[in-house]
């Protein structure tokens, strides 16, 4: 009973915090909603009895992500008003899209097949059991090598933010080949007119 | 006792937010990010969900996988973001079309 009415709160705040993330009108009161809602998400998975998973996400996606979400909002200079322009003129549609897919989702969740002796939870009651040392078990045997993979595209994502980011800094002296091979004559020659020097004397070499 | 139908119920209501939200905020390309990682937050709860009520450590894993995905997504995306800001000085989706797609 306690453990419902702990996932009903929560539950009720990752809905509130996710709503306000839509509809606030300041982009830095829709990332710190965000972090609430992975907060009030992370509390659920703690729930559901995914701890390694619900520290990662505080850890990563409040501690990391989000951090740098924040970071780009304060660094760009937005128009507040030109932001939410369209707000009024799509809010129609995105109401009828939420609603019928809410009404589609609902169908097939609510019906009773979820409630299915199948699908009843199993209580934990070895105090031995890590969930962090199960799911290490399941990764580094069965899923090392998508692991590995895994690693890759963080070491791309790296590589290609940092590329993007220094784009506009020339670091290096390299030569642009398309200005190289257009360059003509009088761009690098300069010829001039004037008069010739009279010969040098005798003995006075000028040379 | 939590059951199957309200974790995932919650999950769908949480998607069709954040699909809601992608619709109302046309004008703000940032908004759209934070939008994508409701969704992807909302895909993970399923996945945490199913993995708690099968007993299975499997659907953790993918949750995992899709954490560092999702990171690295949102670090490009932001990035991006940045370049074209400095190029546009704009946000606005709408000034985006030079490619015309």
């Amino acid at each position: 009973m306690i453990e419902q009415i702990i996932f009903y709160l929560f539950a009720g705040m990752l809905i509130f915090s996710a709503s306000m993330v839509v509809v606030v009108r300041n982009p830095i009161h829709a990332a710190l909603f965000l972090i609430l809602s992975f907060f009030a998400s992370s509390a659920i998975w703690l729930l559901l009895e995914a701890e390694f998973l619900a520290i990662t996400l505080v850890l990563v996606y409040v501690g990391a992500v989000m951090v740098l979400f924040i970071f780009v909002v304060m660094m760009l200079d937005i128009n507040q008003v030109t932001v939410k322009e369209g707000f009024a003129r799509y809010l129609p549609a995105g109401i009828i899209v939420a609603v019928l897919m809410v009404i589609s989702m609902g169908l097939v969740v609510g019906s009773d097949y979820f409630l299915s002796e199948r699908y009843t939870a199993t209580p934990q009651l070895d105090p031995n059991y890590s969930n962090a040392r199960e799911l290490g078990i399941a990764i580094y045997t069965q899923y090392l090598f998508q692991f590995e993979i895994a690693g890759a595209i963080l070491l791309v994502a790296i590589i290609a933010a940092i590329t993007l980011g220094m784009s506009k800094l020339k670091i290096n002296k390299s030569i642009n080949p398309n200005k190289q091979v257009f360059v003509k004559k009088k761009d690098r020659l300069r010829i001039i007119k004037m008069q010739s020097e009279p010969k040098a004397k005798n003995g006075e070499s000028d040379a | 006792m939590i059951t199957l139908p309200e974790v995932l119920s919650l999950a769908a209501l949480l998607f069709c937010i954040s699909v809601a939200g992608i619709f109302l905020n046309r004008k703000n390309i940032l908004i759209l990010l934070m939008c994508v990682e409701l969704m992807l937050l909302s895909v993970n709860m399923n996945f945490i969900a199913f993995s708690h009520f099968l007993g299975d450590i499997h659907g953790q894993v993918f949750v995992f996988f899709i954490l560092t995905v999702a990171a690295a997504e949102s670090a490009i995306g932001l990035a991006i973001l940045i370049v074209l800001f400095r190029k546009k000085n704009s946000i606005n989706v709408d000034d985006l079309g030079t490619m015309k797609g």
